[in-house]
């Protein structure tokens, strides 16, 4: 069993035991041959750019790529659903050897008409990249003859992890901004980043911006139109949810515009007002501040009774958060503590050295961090901390439930808006009623904890955490 | 109303497949590899596909789905794979020590050509796997075939690597059961132990995408054919092959390799399929059939006699794999239902436009293979609006869209709990869809009814 562990010691921390100062160890490739949680470049370029609802999204290459990302996102759109359709080359066997040029043409051309989209992304798979297609020539050619953006994203799945997607889709989004930049600014303004509009969470942020007096110029990419997105540099400023997935355009454009961002979450109490006043201050407008003021305050006090209540009834219970990026752990972390509910393990897929050193900061002694963990891994870890519920992904709801925990959906697919005042009420409604479910007086698991000790060994925790 | 975009008028489309009536090979094979008792299951490739296919399995089955990755990067598609199988292999078995490993190809893998079996002898010869630990795989480049084709690849696999001819005959029968649910293999099972027969089903993944919750993450579920039983599928007597694209390689492989001979029949589902399946096993095991499933066949003929009037004339359409299509369609058809459109993404032949038409008549429009997709169902909807429509949870936006019941069936299913333990085949799999249609229409039926024909006793 402490085999498993040698292997990745050093991407797993104790805050607290006896290992010195060490840095945690991360943005390592997944060990061969690891059951890792972790998804490609492609899916972090096609989750970005997805909710961008005017657009064409045709993914060059076999057919299981497309498949797999159809319509599983649930970003809304407020007026065309193009993007949730799935367009594939699919390419066959004939075009692998003597390469899918041609029908990538033909498939831009015919979508083209068919449709009138806005622009089209053309998300190169790694086969493309291995048969060496000239995506971008072909690109070129289809954009002078139809008249709209047609924009290679080069999502070889192998080039590396999520991130390097997330990049890919920064540069070409950077392509739309570039068409319409440099034109004079707008007073009082932001771009929304990093948001994707699940469950409607743009709109709810909107919303506060609009009730602070602040015009919204862009949302990249929830609920995303070609043409704001065109407009977005006119902003005064960019607002950045998700350091993972949006940083990068940010920096672009501020090298290109001049134009400031500042990053922030939109997660729990104290993070979404901490958004929403640094975003005033940021204006130094007295309107904006008073407003602003008046925001927070009404939607704190509107909230705040139903969230005590909730924590009356999950103060001392222990969670497993492990989701992909970090910043998002972060945020939870902290949700979590409102509730009197402690971290005992957290870790992300993504996350860098600054990321963990922060991480270490904000938890507690005695609390797990991993990188890149893996379901064995994992399970062990909720095993030996006996927490109550977990909060992750698709792969890993049923591993909690095997185990008798409860679970929190915190990634791309779910279907409840966690972000803003409003959203942190759906959260504590969906822990309290995940953990308090009658349910779980029928898991063995629970039972046995109520009758016996525990029975993981220490063993296993010193050997991990000596150095 | 995501589908509004989809224009009636039915133009032809070359170059690209709009809304996929398929997936691609390795998820399937990861499925089949699941049916083998303590089986990790290995995707060789990079690790996008293998977190989809997880993805995927999960969504359907509402189980930890366990799968490892090559992990491939720049280097791995440049140099080629063997380094990174070599690495994986090795700690597959330190970390995760399953009995065997099944691994499957990747388009990637495929395409940079790296050759498994050479790979896998390196390995051995290099001590990494384990004495008395396996590693089998298959090629399953999503290219060629889909999700269908990469189960049937898998299985043959099992075949290949596993299965023996000893020169003893063991009076047993090997069921491949085709690509079906877990409830469906176990309904093979126990009809066949109902039947006195000693059957090998395999793969067989009853007990691990459906296992109970006990309290404990198990990385091997208890369920799965052995390897031994795989193993002694060579000595078995007859090989009985369900559904034609998922089945007939592997059964076809054992006739070469063990000398058994097999017959291959259509997936037990409905009346005359399963029929057809009970009988097979009754001629060949020398058995007869035991009153216990009679009466099971009995119940079904009835609920079909009482309420045959709600059946009649209804029309159908039908969107999935092959295999199920075919008995499918012959079920519905022998409910006297009409089947307007039979549409498949999976190639699967002349043969399958042929049995279709055989069974349902000339009047049905069939679909398969090369462009065949959703947004092309859509469209036949569009043209003759059938009354009830079968598919997988994608269907559900043309269902909403065009107003028509669906009833789920097939791969995936991410919104439904059920079919990972009640079965579609058998005597009770027929109840069961039976009682689905039934529910169907009739829900229908009193949703559109009239004030004064809106009855209480149908
Ligand atoms: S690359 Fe091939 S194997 Fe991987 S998801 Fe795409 S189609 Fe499937
Ligand atoms: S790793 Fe490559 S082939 Fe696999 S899903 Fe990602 S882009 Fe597609």
């Amino acid at each position: 069993m402490i085999e498993i562990l040698k292997d990745r010691k050093k991407q797993v921390f104790q805050k607290g035991a006896e290992t010195g100062d060490r840095g945690i160890v991360c943005e390592k490739a997944s060990l061969a041959g690891s059951v890792s949680q972790r998804a490609c470049v492609f899916c972090g370029s096609r989750v970005v750019l997805y909710p961008i609802a005017d657009a064409l999204h045709l993914v060059h290459g076999p057919v299981g790529c497309a498949a797999y990302t159809w319509d599983i996102r649930g970003s809304l759109s407020s007026g065309p659903e193009l993007h949730r359709l799935s367009f594939s080359t699919d390419l066959r066997e004939k075009e692998v050897i003597f390469g899918g040029e041609k029908k990538l043409y033909a498939a831009l051309t015919e979508l083209i008409k068919a449709y009138a989209p806005k622009a089209a992304f053309v998300y190169a798979t790694c086969i493309i990249g291995l048969i060496g297609d000239d995506v971008q020539a072909v690109c070129k050619k289809v954009q002078a003859e139809q008249g709209i953006p047609v924009i290679p994203v080069h999502s070889e799945g192998f080039r590396g992890t999520k991130k390097d997607g997330y990049k890919a889709a920064c540069e070409a989004l950077f392509r739309l901004v570039v068409e319409g930049g440099g034109q004079p600014g707008f007073p009082l303004s932001i771009n929304i980043l990093g948001d994707f509009n699940l469950a409607g969470e743009t709109w709810m942020i909107k919303e506060y911006y609009r009730q602070m007096g602040i015009k919204v110029v862009s949302c990249i990419t929830g609920d995303g139109r070609v043409d704001e997105i065109r407009e977005s540099s006119r902003a005064g400023l960019n607002v950045v949810q998700c350091s993972g997935s949006m940083t990068q355009l940010a920096k672009m454009m501020e090298e290109t515009y001049g134009l400031p961002f500042k990053r922030v979450s939109y997660f729990g109490i104290e993070d979404t007002a901490e958004a929403l006043y640094s975003v005033a201050r940021h204006f130094d407008d007295l309107q904006v501040m008073r407003k602003t003021e008046e925001l927070v305050r009404s939607e704190v006090n509107r909230i705040y009774p139903e969230v005590q209540h909730y924590r009356k009834a999950l103060e001392g219970k222990k969670a497993a958060i492990y989701v992909g990026g970090s910043f998002k752990a972060f945020s939870l972390v902290k949700a979590l503590r409102h509730l009197g509910i402690q971290t005992a393990i957290v870790g992300s897929q993504t996350g860098n050295p600054e990321d963990y050193e922060y991480l270490k900061e904000i938890c507690d002694a005695g609390t797990i961090i991993v990188d890149d963990t893996n379901p064995l891994e994992l399970s062990r870890f909720m095993m030996e901390k006996d927490v109550d519920l977990l909060i992750g992904g698709v792969k890993e709801r049923p591993i909690a439930y095997k185990m008798g925990a409860a679970f929190c959906d915190h990634n791309h697919e779910r279907k409840t808006a966690l972000a803003g005042f409003e959203g942190m009420l759906n959260f504590c409604r969906e822990v309290y009623a995940s953990i308090m479910s009658p349910v779980w007086q029928f898991s063995p698991a629970r039972q046995r904890r109520a009758t016996m000790e525990q029975t993981f060994s220490e063993e296993i925790t010193k050997a991990m955490f000596s150095t | 109303m995501l589908l509004r975009h989809t224009p009636e008028t039915i133009t032809d489309r070359s170059a690209l497949t709009i809304n996929p009536a398929k997936t691609c090979q390795p998820v399937g094979a990861m499925y089949a590899a699941l049916g083998i008792h303590n089986c990790l299951p290995h995707s060789h490739g990079s690790q996008g596909c293998c977190a989809y296919h997880r993805s995927a399995l999960t969504r359907h089955y509402k189980d930890p789905i366990m799968a490892t990755t090559s992990s491939f990067t720049e280097g791995a598609s440049v140099f080629g794979g063997q380094a990174n199988l070599v690495e994986s292999i090795n700690n597959i078995f330190t970390i995760y020590s399953p009995d065997i490993i099944a691994v499957n190809t990747t388009c990637l893998s495929e395409v940079i050509g790296d050759d498994l079996p050479q790979i896998i002898n390196k390995a051995r010869a290099d001590g990494k796997i384990p004495p008395g630990k396996t590693v089998i795989h298959a090629n399953t480049p999503s290219f060629k075939g889909s999700h269908v084709t990469g189960f049937a690849n898998m299985t043959s696999a099992m075949v290949q690597y596993l299965s023996e001819r000893s020169g003893k005959k063991i009076p047993q029968i090997n069921i491949i059961p085709g690509y079906v649910e877990p409830s469906d293999m176990a309904e093979m099972k126990r009809i066949s132990l109902e039947m006195g027969i000693k059957s090998v089903l395999f793969p067989d993944t009853s007990g691990v995408v459906n296992s109970p919750l006990d309290g404990k993450f198990h990385m091997y579920p208890k369920g799965g054919a052995t390897m031994e039983a795989i193993k002694s599928a060579g000595d078995s007597t007859f090989t009985l092959a369900l559904g034609r694209t998922a089945s007939l390689p592997a059964a076809k492989l054992l006739d070469t390799k063990c000398k058994v001979p097999f017959e291959c029949l259509d997936l037990p589902i409905g009346l005359s399929a399963t029929d057809t399946f009970v009988d097979c096993l009754r001629k060949t095991a020398g058995v007869s059939v035991p009153e216990s499933l009679m009466v099971e066949r009995g119940q079904v003929v009835d609920v079909l006699t009482d309420m045959h009037q709600y059946f009649f004339g209804k029309k159908v359409a039908l969107i999935g794999d092959p295999d199920h299509l075919v008995s499918l369609a012959q079920f519905l058809t022998d409910m006297d239902m009409e089947v307007l459109y039979v549409v498949t993404g999976t190639p699967a032949g002349p043969k399958f436009v042929r049995r279709i038409r055989e069974l349902t008549g000339e009047k049905t429009i069939v679909k398969e293979g090369l462009g065949v997709d959703m947004f092309q169902f859509h469209q036949l909807i569009k043209n003759a609006k059938p009354d009830l429509l079968f598919g997988n949870t994608y269907v559900k936006h043309i269902a909403r869209d065009e107003d028509i019941p669906l009833i789920r069936m097939g791969f995936p299913i991410y919104d439904r709990v059920g079919h990972q333990y009640f079965p579609i085949t058998g005597y009770r799999g027929a109840l069961r869809l039976l009682e689905k249609i039934l529910e169907a229409i009739l829900d229908r039926q009193d949703r559109d009814a009239p004030e004064e024909s809106f009855e209480l006793v149908m």
